[in-house]
């Protein structure tokens, strides 16, 4: 049977009351989802910009039943007005932005290296160590995702101590890569199993090292990987709280753990809340929105052999 | 050796002598330079020298100078072979240091009585700290709360295959549809905490409240009875995750050839019989990816509860993490709060040895 090209002979066109309730259903699923995801995230925009009578009123449209104002940026020192105003609050809330960029960056990114030469090891090449044979190491690195962060909290608490790392953000890069690096190896090692290994094998006959064949040949070709894996690895160490909480005070304190003593004051106004809360959440957001099929694509590793 | 590998290739693993005794030298130098600063601080922890060391940094500094030369002695040493080994090296010097030692360090701390707060220091008291753990109700109840944490990932499956499926469907805006999804896993559960737990369900002013006033529900408390803050927790929870099981889900749905579906609609099976026979079979593997993968997270959930409601009300909430971070926090017991660490470990360790055994066994096909 042919592949049928126009829809607009009468079976076609009669109306059929199943299929459009059918798509009704779905669309309707599908938007109350969507609202559900979104609202709060909008709950949180809108907050910002509310004064008090507006939140107590639940007014939630703009500019139909409550006018914006600028508080909630204006308790950051980020509005129009305070933003070339010496601010005290600023320059801790940049401090504490840039304390998160600079641990969760730094942590993807050292993670990405290691895992991605220690995934394309394991990948290519049969090792022996003792009794330590590929799958060993593979689930002696796949291991670290089950152990949970309480284990290591408190010795890490007291080890810091004694090296002068508590409170700096060496310490926490360190122990955000470990975090990660099992995701990263997870994924890389599913992308390198995707390449043939005739390109190397290619490169290697032309005379490339096969460090030199690595680098220059699979590491291009294994890039939606490493950028997949790194933005996973970006989206576990910019949220993370448990250890940041506990082994930062002062000077490393992240973002969410910023959030988080704020949450627990009382009195804290709500724009002001809702400003930081989007400061935590909208760097991610973006990053969402413009790479997500690298998102998807690193979270679908592993999902099919 | 070359056979021995995936990657077919031959190489010379020419290594001169001279090569071999540099190598060498850079080895085993370097390890007895590790092993001579790590002597030389326990000897000034003990006052048996008096150095200017403020701290262990030194040993650390030695760590990686170690690291760096076993690297570098693999290559000389081994030529083409180091070259390979180097591969993973790095990545395992790094996870044993930050893992292994700590660990180590952990079983230590936990056979001993440590509150930072005190000033007697560290005492080694034996088996003290398990008798106080089976006599502690509240550590008891955070490890039943965990099960009905974890029992809650069931329904979470359900939605997520649910979405999945109509993701996968023929639609419009899929691309939309799919971001919006994924939006909640990319959201800090500190923010999240606020953003729901603090700010939408509060009680007087929250959207949620008012939904529920609106529906009839006059006083509305969210955190009030154990169970209903329970709930509540988990609500979150899976709000933040679904997107995760929801695109694993997703992936192996797209890898289901689309002829399995078109040979059973010519033999004329209905879709709901389509979709138990076919597809759902199909996804088992996947299906257990994802729900092992979401309780190795789940055995981690702390930061919404320690944001939220801190455990309570009376410790209904509590999960291990949280339970012992307050340990810690509020009384500054590093000494049990890691013998209750280590022992969830042992637990955990367990539950999952048994959980993959069993999960093998499942997603193998049935004859």
């Amino acid at each position: 049977m042919s592949k049928q090209i126009f829809f607009d002979s009468s079976v076609d066109r009669a109306f059929k009351p199943k299929r459009i309730i059918g798509r009704f259903a779905i669309y309707s699923v599908l938007i109350f989802w969507a609202f559900l995801c979104l609202f709060p995230i909008y709950w949180t925009v809108t907050t910002t910009f509310k004064a008090a009578p507006d939140v107590m009123k639940g007014n939630l449209i703009p500019w139909w039943d409550f006018r914006p104002k600028w508080l909630g940026l204006k308790s950051l020192g980020l509005s129009p007005n305070t933003i070339f105003v010496e601010s005290t609050v600023r320059e801790e809330f940049l401090k504490r932005f840039a304390n998160s960029a600079i641990t969760s960056v730094g942590a993807s990114s050292i993670a990405v290296l290691l895992g991605s030469c220690a995934a394309y090891g394991l990948s290519r090449f049969k090792y022996r160590f003792g009794f330590m044979r590929n799958s060993d190491i593979s689930f002696f690195f796949l291991s670290q995702l089950i152990l949970p962060p309480v284990v290591l909290a408190l010795p890490f608490l007291v080890l810091y101590k004694e090296l002068a790392l508590l409170d700096t953000r060496v310490g926490l890069i360190a122990l955000y890569t470990l975090t990660v690096l099992p995701i990263v190896i997870w994924i890389m090692k599913d992308q390198f199993s995707s390449i043939p290994t005739e390109l190397e094998e290619a490169a290697l006959v032309d005379g490339l090292s096969i460090w030199g064949a690595f680098l220059t040949i699979i590491l291009p070709i294994a890039l939606p990987g490493m950028v997949a894996s790194f933005i996973i690895s970006l989206v576990l160490t910019w949220n993370e709280y448990f250890f940041a909480a506990l082994l930062t005070s002062s000077h490393a304190k992240t973002l969410p753990v910023m959030v988080a003593s704020q949450t627990g004051s009382q009195g804290i106004s709500w724009w002001s809340m809702a400003a930081l809360s989007l400061a935590a959440i909208l760097p991610l957001i973006i990053i969402a929105v413009i790479l997500e099929r690298y998102i998807i694509k690193g979270m679908a590793a592993g999902a099919v052999k | 050796m070359s056979s021995d590998n995936y990657l077919h290739i031959v190489t010379q693993d020419g290594v001169s002598n001279k090569k071999t005794r540099l190598g060498r030298l850079l080895m085993w130098g370097s390890v007895g330079l590790f092993v001579c600063t790590v002597v030389w601080q326990i000897l000034q922890e003990y006052g048996v020298i008096d150095t200017q060391f403020s701290n262990w940094r030194p040993s650390l500094y030695a760590y990686f100078f170690w690291a760096i030369c076993l690297c570098s002695a693999q290559v000389l040493l081994y030529g083409e072979r180091g070259k390979r080994t180097l591969f993973i090296l790095p990545a395992v010097l790094f996870v044993i240091a930050m893992v292994i030692f700590p660990l180590i360090f952990a079983l230590g701390i936990a056979f001993s009585s440590w509150n930072l707060s005190s000033p007697d220091g560290r005492q080694f008291n034996g088996l003290d700290n398990l008798w106080e753990m089976w006599s502690d109700p509240f550590y008891w109840n955070a490890l039943k709360n965990m099960v009905w944490y974890i029992l809650a990932i069931l329904p979470e499956y359900a939605i997520a295959f649910g979405l999945a499926v109509l993701l996968n469907a023929q639609i419009r805006a899929r691309k939309f549809f799919r971001v919006a999804f994924l939006m909640p896993l990319m959201l800090s559960p500190v923010a999240v905490s606020w953003m729901i737990g603090k700010s939408m369900l509060e009680i007087r002013f929250g959207p949620i409240s008012r939904l529920a006033r609106f529906l009839g529900w006059d006083n509305p408390s969210f955190f009030g009875s154990g169970e209903m803050a329970r709930g509540m927790i988990m609500v979150m929870d899976a709000w933040t995750f679904i997107p995760f099981m929801m695109i694993m889900i997703l992936a192996g749905l797209q890898a289901i050839p689309r002829e399995l579906h078109e040979a059973a609609q010519v033999d004329g099976a209905p879709p709901w019989k389509r979709f138990w026979e076919i597809t759902f079979p199909l996804m088992l593997p996947v299906s257990i990816t994802a729900i092992l993968i979401r309780i190795i997270f789940k055995l981690k959930l702390a930061d919404i509860i320690i944001n939220v409601t801190s455990g309570g009300p009376g410790g209904a909430t509590d999960s291990v993490t949280s339970f012992i971070y307050r340990e810690y926090r509020d009384r500054s017991n590093v000494g049990y709060g890691t013998f209750l660490a280590i022992f969830y470990l042992v637990i955990i360790i367990f539950f999952m040895t048994a959980l993959m055994k069993l999960a093998e066994r499942w997603s193998k096909p049935r004859h």
